[in-house]
């Protein structure tokens, strides 16, 4: 590991992304992600990469699905609008199977919203998005160190899935500051060496081979079935082998929060406030948001209240909390949206009168 | 005996779906035999559009990707920054062009991007059964406009070599039509144009080809080339308006 150096979040997720063999990013403004477009056009091209500012996320998608295809690491990034805008083609990318590493730096919504940090993505990114039977692995980080270990694992799980991978970062993680180890630096596999490594991709097929024809249209109907039935398989998998959480306090914990990204730090921060005065509670974090590490809540035994603690009105993370707690304790909702955060005071205060509520 | 013509090897010996008397067989054609000419057909990777041609790829044997509606230029952006040595074209219809993908054919233009698009111009949606297309001609009836397109109610008809010609980054455009066999020669001119264009890095090459759709337009294919002659090419004049300096 390298020695730690203090970095912005945005600068810190680009550069990890590069030392993970990344050469290939296409954006377009939207705040709060602008220093990963930003720094990719400053350091892409010295490393043999290219970057191209998009006339929109619509075509900044497209031209990492192009890119993906030929064969290239490509990052995209961009904020919860954006991503939206890009969902259409994300399904797209999981219909024809290219692995495409995308950060969404989340911020408040629905619609145009606000430029602060939210959670409200959630649904977007782990069962919405765009059309049809796909699934996108989502990797959430809580702080930037993480996100760096994240998005340089998120592009070997692509080419491992060959699917669209997701790291869901926050506009507060996006923004502060914080010591962070850098990855050490891969060589890419770039030009004439993609026919070699990467038998799929757009390469041309210089007489060698049969033309590669990569399609997501499907005009027979049986045909797209069999073809969703030969890839499901592969999300399976991933529901077995790719859930990831941490247990923080859990073991006699009788009050179990569940928070993800740097929503999280604030619930462990109430965690130990109310450990020092004596209340058992502890935490599960979601490092993986799909799949949802479910093995987390296998046992619950002394669980009397688990609490989704979010930035979502809704509660969207606390509807798969539900499905995976089943009934064995009763299941609450701390939050704040719009672009406001919890403070472990607050989150403290509010456990407090749900504990009240038991009695 | 000697060989006077043989079938061009860029054309994978499949049957087409498309309609009789439909000009895309011949545009398909005339980009393939252009690149086995230059001996390019293994380092080519093609863009269909959403459209009649999306399935392109299978009749044209060179690497090929679906891009969603629109998006082809965009595509082939990402694909080129990969590839940069490689020759990439879209094949794109005028309701995948012209209409949802205004941004990303103007923009691809803008930068001087090096590949080439072949904008297929037959004045209506073919695939989706014949409803008005951005280039559909005012008076001309389809399922949006049965009475035939007006002025008032839908606006003016778009030129798309005439937008592109402005663009500094489009450095080739050409139009041309797929009406006669003289005329077809020239499309084929005009492609390998756009080809050499892209291999001499000069900037971005579009040819727009005026075709034929018998079926939505609701006549036999040889009254439609007729009808593409008296109406569009008085609207949609076949000519060069942009050329590089030869190198």
């Amino acid at each position: 590991m390298a020695e730690k150096q203090l970095m912005k979040g945005n600068e810190a997720f680009a550069t990890a992304a590069i030392n993970a063999g990344c050469r290939y990013y296409f954006g377009y403004p939207i705040t709060p992600q602008n220093e990963i477009p930003e720094f990719m056009s400053r350091e892409l091209a010295k490393y043999g990469g290219a970057f191209i500012q998009a006339e929109s996320e619509l075509a900044a998608v497209n031209m990492a699905y192009g890119a993906a295809a030929a064969g290239g690491r490509v990052l995209l990034s961009s904020s919860s609008p954006g991503v939206a805008l890009m969902q259409e083609s994300i399904s797209l990318i999981a219909s024809v199977e290219l692995p495409v590493v995308i950060i969404n730096v989340m911020r408040g919504g629905p619609g145009i919203g606000s430029i602060q940090p939210s959670q409200a993505d959630y649904d977007q990114v782990t069962v919405g998005g765009g059309n049809g039977d796909y699934k996108t692995i989502v990797y959430a980080p809580s702080s930037i160190q993480e996100a760096c270990d994240m998005i340089y694992k998120a592009f070997d799980v692509a080419e491992e899935y060959r699917n669209p991978v997701m790291i869901c970062a926050d506009g507060m993680i996006g923004q502060m500051m914080e010591p962070v180890a850098l990855p050490e630096p891969v060589e890419p596999v770039m030009g004439e060496e993609i026919r070699k490594k990467k038998p799929w991709a757009l390469t041309g097929h210089r007489n060698e081979r049969e033309r590669h024809a990569l399609n997501s249209v499907w005009l027979q109907q049986d045909l797209l079935e069999e073809y969703i039935d030969a890839y499901w398989p592969k999300f399976e998998k991933a529901e077995r082998e790719l859930q990831e959480w941490e247990d923080f306090m859990t073991e006699d914990a009788e009050v179990l929060y569940v928070a993800y990204g740097s929503t999280a730090r604030i619930a462990k921060e109430a965690v130990v406030a109310l450990r020092n005065e004596g209340v058992k509670v502890g935490l599960i974090r979601p490092k993986t948001l799909w799949p949802f590490p479910e093995k987390a809540f296998e046992n619950l035994d002394g669980v009397k209240d688990v609490i989704s603690v979010e930035l979502s009105k809704a509660g969207q993370l606390k509807r798969d909390v539900r499905l995976a707690v089943e009934g064995r304790a009763r299941v609450s909702l701390i939050n704040r949206y719009g672009g406001m955060l919890l403070d472990p005071a607050e989150v403290v205060e509010r456990t407090k009168k749900i504990m009240e509520e038991v009695k | 005996m000697n060989t006077v013509f043989e079938y061009t090897k860029g054309m994978r010996e499949k049957e087409m779906h498309y309609c009789p008397g439909c000009t895309h067989g011949i545009a398909h054609r005339l980009i393939m035999e252009v690149l086995e000419e230059r001996g390019a057909l293994g380092n080519t990777i093609g863009v269909s559009p959403v459209g009649c041609s999306i399935v392109a790829h299978q009749y044209m044997n060179v690497d090929m990707l679906e891009s969603p509606h629109g998006r082809a230029p965009a595509v082939a952006s990402g694909i080129k920054r990969v590839h940069p040595e490689s020759y990439v074209f879209t094949y794109q219809g005028d309701g995948d062009l012209a209409s949802i993908g205004t941004s990303e054919i103007i923009h691809a233009a803008e930068r001087g991007e090096h590949f080439c698009t072949f904008f297929i111009n037959n004045a209506i949606y073919g695939m989706t059964g014949g409803q008005m297309a951005p280039t559909t001609l005012v008076g001309q009836k389809a399922t949006t406009c049965v009475e035939g397109r007006t002025v008032k109610q839908a606006g003016f008809p778009l030129r798309m070599s005439e937008i592109m010609s402005q663009i500094d980054g489009a450095v080739y455009v050409e139009r041309v039509s797929l009406a006669t066999p003289a005329e077809i020669r020239k499309a084929k001119k005009a492609i390998s144009k756009a080809f050499d264009v892209q291999k001499n890095k000069q900037g971005f090459a579009f040819v727009e080809l005026l075709s034929t759709c018998p079926t939505n337009w609701g006549m036999s294919p040889t009254d439609a080339i007729v009808w593409l002659k008296d109406n569009m090419v008085p609207y949609y004049p076949v000519k060069k308006f942009k050329d590089v300096e030869e190198v």
